[in-house]
């Protein structure tokens, strides 16, 4: 499906979901408690078969936290993009769709270790990249930088 | 032409003369052995550069070219090098058996050079049980690559020492077996009755099927036995590091890196020896003529000639092929070069029984 | 050892952790992975990253556009090119540039050069992990000449930072089609020579063959790209689904090898290096004349928005997602590094091997460590 044919398609099958677009992908807000449902859907449906998790990364929106997966399909060659908007900054936490892609488990443990968002039933949440005593969760925009050892 | 048993019988007798015949033994072992060390040490030194040489000439490059002329002196640098060295033991290795295992490795392969004959009339010492004793002495050295491999505490050290265990006390059968061959066809254990068994000709060329077979199987298994490329893996530097010696360092390191070299040495000399007749030049039954012309050429020659060979050979392999895998090795041996080699010495026996080798 | 409650002996056998790097002579970087053995067969592998984290995505949200671009050279060392064109080619779809065509051809071909510079690299030290030596030698000698044309054109021989948005930073050398012409004559032949040297060797194929096996189903899963998801049986070749650059125009296939073993992605990294040189053979007897930049404003600024650019590495897929918020900084810059996904294929190829085949499959998923840690 083209960009346009997939978003018409988004539309029918998920009409209590905002749809909208980015410059390349459709875009979908998803509600994190209807993600597992949806992305069960796409990844199922003949139609469209989001089989494969290319790019699963995190923005932060001050306030919110959007957790942003890239989906396609290996088949039909099509993408498309779900968000998961997070308005609690405190205790932010997602289903893990470990289950239908196996790689969002490197991917998580990413966006966790970068932007502290928990993944409920993931097989194995750590820090991946930095120490367990880092303070902080550095992608995060009010990250407090004070000697400047990522930003420049 | 002087013999070298002109040479050490005018030292035998200038020695007699001048002391009494206890003194006189135990002043030729000392000589004895100095002489070994210094040869095998120039051996060594002419082999390391001759490995890097060869390497750099598979790769395409110079190789050692700066120290000295054309790179001789490189190695000198390298041994002198490793002496300076501390020799660091970590905190929590068994220092005893830590800093036994070099020097038990290195004893070892000294021991099995007791037999070999250099040159006529050139041999340390000439048992009637010349090839088992240097069999049954080489597998000694395990033993020490199992104490380094335990002692270092170290888990690469330890997996590495495990994988030396059970490759060289595989591999040691059809090494074995393949000198079975040839023993069964000389009728002899000692090591001058087999080189002058070949005086018409080396037993590789005498036309036997089996012992070109047995051949083949001694240079693999050989191979395997000094733990070298493709059999290298008690070291596999890309899986273990280092293997059993990743925790030495300085000259307990250059222990056992002699010791790969004079276990290089022991097994071309036993190759030479058995199936290439040692020392005795190349005769081919019947054509005097010929023979004479080779016999022109010194003895030392035709060994050094062969050992250094069968070591080419081996060079050759370790910067050409990849490294196996342990299971890999262990099936090769087990299940295709084993039942070969046993199937090949009831051949051979056979072909004695009925007399028809010659 | 004592054995009265009918417990297997397997049971009771310790298992062994062995961490594998971060300083490991096969793991080529500072990646390391928690082995648990049971002898010499792996039972569970945990890769432990961040030993060369510099925050990349981080630093992209404190520096403009362009600075960032140089920052993707540092990503997957070995296609530098390739990662500056990705950059450049999302910001030029923000900002609507036009490039030439000259500058087009120019990409590719250093993007295809440095495939084959990656490939051969990833030739020479897949068969040194398993343990031959020299082929990394002779991998080396057109790799040299390739750094060497990198060098004389574009001044660096690793991190290039040669392609930017608009096109090129220079303008090639006048003798840059001849040395070319001439490195192809000899990578052609050196090729023929590693088939011979590496791919007929029994040992080199009994390691390979049959050794981590990647079913096609779990490399989609796993979100593995490139040479990697291709020896799968999975068709993903970014420059023929998703072209960019003027790849469409061009004449090349797309090796997918239905092997799914350590041999299969052998095989589609030595049959991809051929096609690079194909690619390269089309382009290089007319290159485009014309302007080798388009004109690009100073201050590069992204209309508000999400853009997405991906392009084929040697290692895989590389996505650059860029948020912008209208600024002359990127709001989120994040790249979807196709060593990081592939790196998750390696737990279940590797469970129930042993250690040489952890290698082998190791270096057969051609891992880069900064691309995976970024």
């Amino acid at each position: 499906m083209t960009k346009e044919e997939l978003k018409t398609y988004l539309v029918q099958i998920f009409p209590s979901n905002k749809v909208d677009e980015t410059f390349d992908f459709p875009l979908m807000f998803v509600d994190k408690s209807e993600l597992l449902s949806v992305a069960q859907k796409l990844k199922d449906s003949p139609e469209t078969q989001f089989d494969f998790l290319f790019c699963q990364t995190a923005v932060d929106r001050i306030p919110n936290l959007e957790v942003v997966y890239h989906l396609s399909s290996i088949n039909f060659k099509h993408d498309m993009v779900l968000k998961v908007v997070l308005e609690d900054r405190e205790t932010p936490e997602v289903p893990s769709v470990y289950s239908f892609w196996k790689a969002a488990e490197l991917y998580e443990d990413e966006i966790f270790d970068m932007f502290g968002i928990r993944f409920s039933n993931h097989p194995n949440l750590r820090r991946i990249m930095l120490g367990d005593e880092w303070p902080g969760f550095p992608l995060r925009k009010d990250y407090k930088d004070d000697i400047n050892i990522v930003s420049l | 032409m002087i013999g070298f048993s002109d040479i050490t019988k005018w030292i035998h007798d200038s020695l007699s003369s001048a002391l009494s015949p206890g003194w006189v033994l135990a002043s030729e072992f000392v000589l004895a052995g100095i002489a070994v060390i210094l040869i095998v040490v120039v051996l060594v030194v002419v082999m390391i550069y001759m490995e890097r040489k060869v390497a750099g000439f598979m790769q395409l490059r110079l190789g050692p070219h700066r120290v000295g002329p054309w790179g001789t002196m490189q190695v000198f640098a390298d041994v002198f090098k490793l002496l300076l060295k501390e020799s660091f033991a970590p905190n929590s290795v068994d220092k005893f058996l830590f800093n036994l295992a070099p020097i038990l490795v290195l004893a070892v392969s000294f021991m099995a050079l007791a037999p070999i004959s250099w040159a006529p009339g050139l041999q340390l010492w000439d048992m009637n049980i010349g090839i088992l004793y240097i069999t049954a002495v080489s597998s000694i050295g395990v033993i020490g690559i199992l104490m380094a491999g335990w002692s270092s505490n170290n888990k690469y050290s330890l997996l590495g020492a495990m994988r030396s265990g059970a490759q060289i006390v595989s591999y040691e059968l059809s090494a074995g077996l393949s000198i079975v061959a040839v023993i069964a066809m000389c009728g002899s254990l000692s090591v001058h009755d087999i080189i002058m068994s070949q005086a018409d000709g080396w037993w590789i060329f005498k036309g036997h099927l089996p012992i070109l077979f047995a051949f083949i199987v001694y240079v693999i298994a050989g191979t395997a036995e000094v733990n070298r490329a493709p059999f290298d893996l008690a070291e596999a530097e890309s899986e273990l590091t280092a293997g059993y010696h990743t925790e030495y360092s300085g000259m307990q390191f250059g222990m056992f890196y002699l010791t790969e070299y004079i276990n290089m040495v022991v097994i071309a000399m036993i190759g030479s020896t058995v199936f290439l007749g040692g020392w005795m030049p190349f005769h081919i039954y019947g054509f005097d003529a010929f023979n004479g012309v080779m016999d022109y050429i010194p003895s030392f020659v035709w060994f050094f000639g062969k050992i250094f060979m069968i070591i080419f050979f081996m060079m050759w392999f370790r910067w050409t092929f990849p490294r196996l895998r342990i299971d890999q090795l262990l099936k090769l041996e087990w299940k295709y070069l084993l039942p070969l080699s046993i199937v090949n010495v009831v051949i051979v026996a056979f072909i004695t029984v009925m007399k028809w080798h010659f | 050892m004592e054995n009265n409650n009918n417990i297997p002996i397997d049971d009771l056998t310790e298992e062994f952790v062995v961490n594998i790097g971060p300083q490991h002579p096969s793991t080529h970087g500072v990646l390391r992975l928690q082995a648990t053995l049971d002898g010499e067969t792996i039972k569970d592998l945990l890769p432990v990253l961040g030993y060369i984290h510099r925050g990349i995505e981080k630093m992209t949200e404190s520096l403009g556009y362009k600075q960032s671009i140089y920052l993707t050279s540092r990503m997957d060392y070995l296609s530098a090119h390739i990662n500056n064109q990705a950059c450049s080619l999302a910001i030029e779809k923000g900002m609507q540039i036009e490039v030439p065509e000259r500058a087009k051809a120019i990409r590719i071909i250093m993007a295809e050069l440095q495939r084959l510079t990656s490939h051969e690299l990833w030739w020479g030290s897949c068969a040194m992990d398993l343990g031959a030596v020299t082929p990394f030698f002779l991998a080396f000698r057109d790799r040299e000449r390739i750094l060497d044309i990198f060098e004389g054109n574009t001044g660096n021989r690793l991190t290039m930072n040669y392609i930017t948005p608009g096109g090129v930073m220079f303008d090639v050398l006048p003798n840059f089609a001849s040395s070319i012409k001439e490195l192809l004559v000899k990578v052609k032949e050196h090729l023929k020579e590693y088939e011979e040297l590496i791919t007929g060797n029994v040992i080199f194929q009994h390691r390979l063959k049959g050794v981590g096996i990647l079913p096609r189903e779990l490399a989609i899963s796993m979100g593995c790209t490139g040479p990697v998801a291709r020896a799968s049986g999975i068709s993903c070749d970014v420059r023929k689904y998703h072209p960019y650059d003027g790849y469409d125009k061009l004449d090349f296939k797309e090796i997918v090898i239905d092997g799914c073993d350590s041999w299969a992605r052998y095989k589609v990294r030595m049959e991809e290096m051929k096609q690079s040189i194909h690619i390269i053979e089309q382009l290089i007897h007319n290159i485009p004349e014309g302007e080798f930049r388009a004109k690009v404003k100073g201050v590069i600024k992204l209309p508000v928005g999400e853009y997405y650019q991906r392009v084929e590495t040697a290692r895989g897929e590389l996505g650059v997602y860029i948020v912008s918020d209208g600024g002359n900084k990127p709001y989120r810059m994040k790249f979807r590094a196709a060593s990081f996904s592939n790196l998750g294929a390696l737990k279940p190829i590797t469970v129930g091997a042993k250690i040489g085949d952890l290698m082998a499959s190791m270096a057969t998923i051609d891992l880069v460590i900064p691309d995976i840690d970024r």
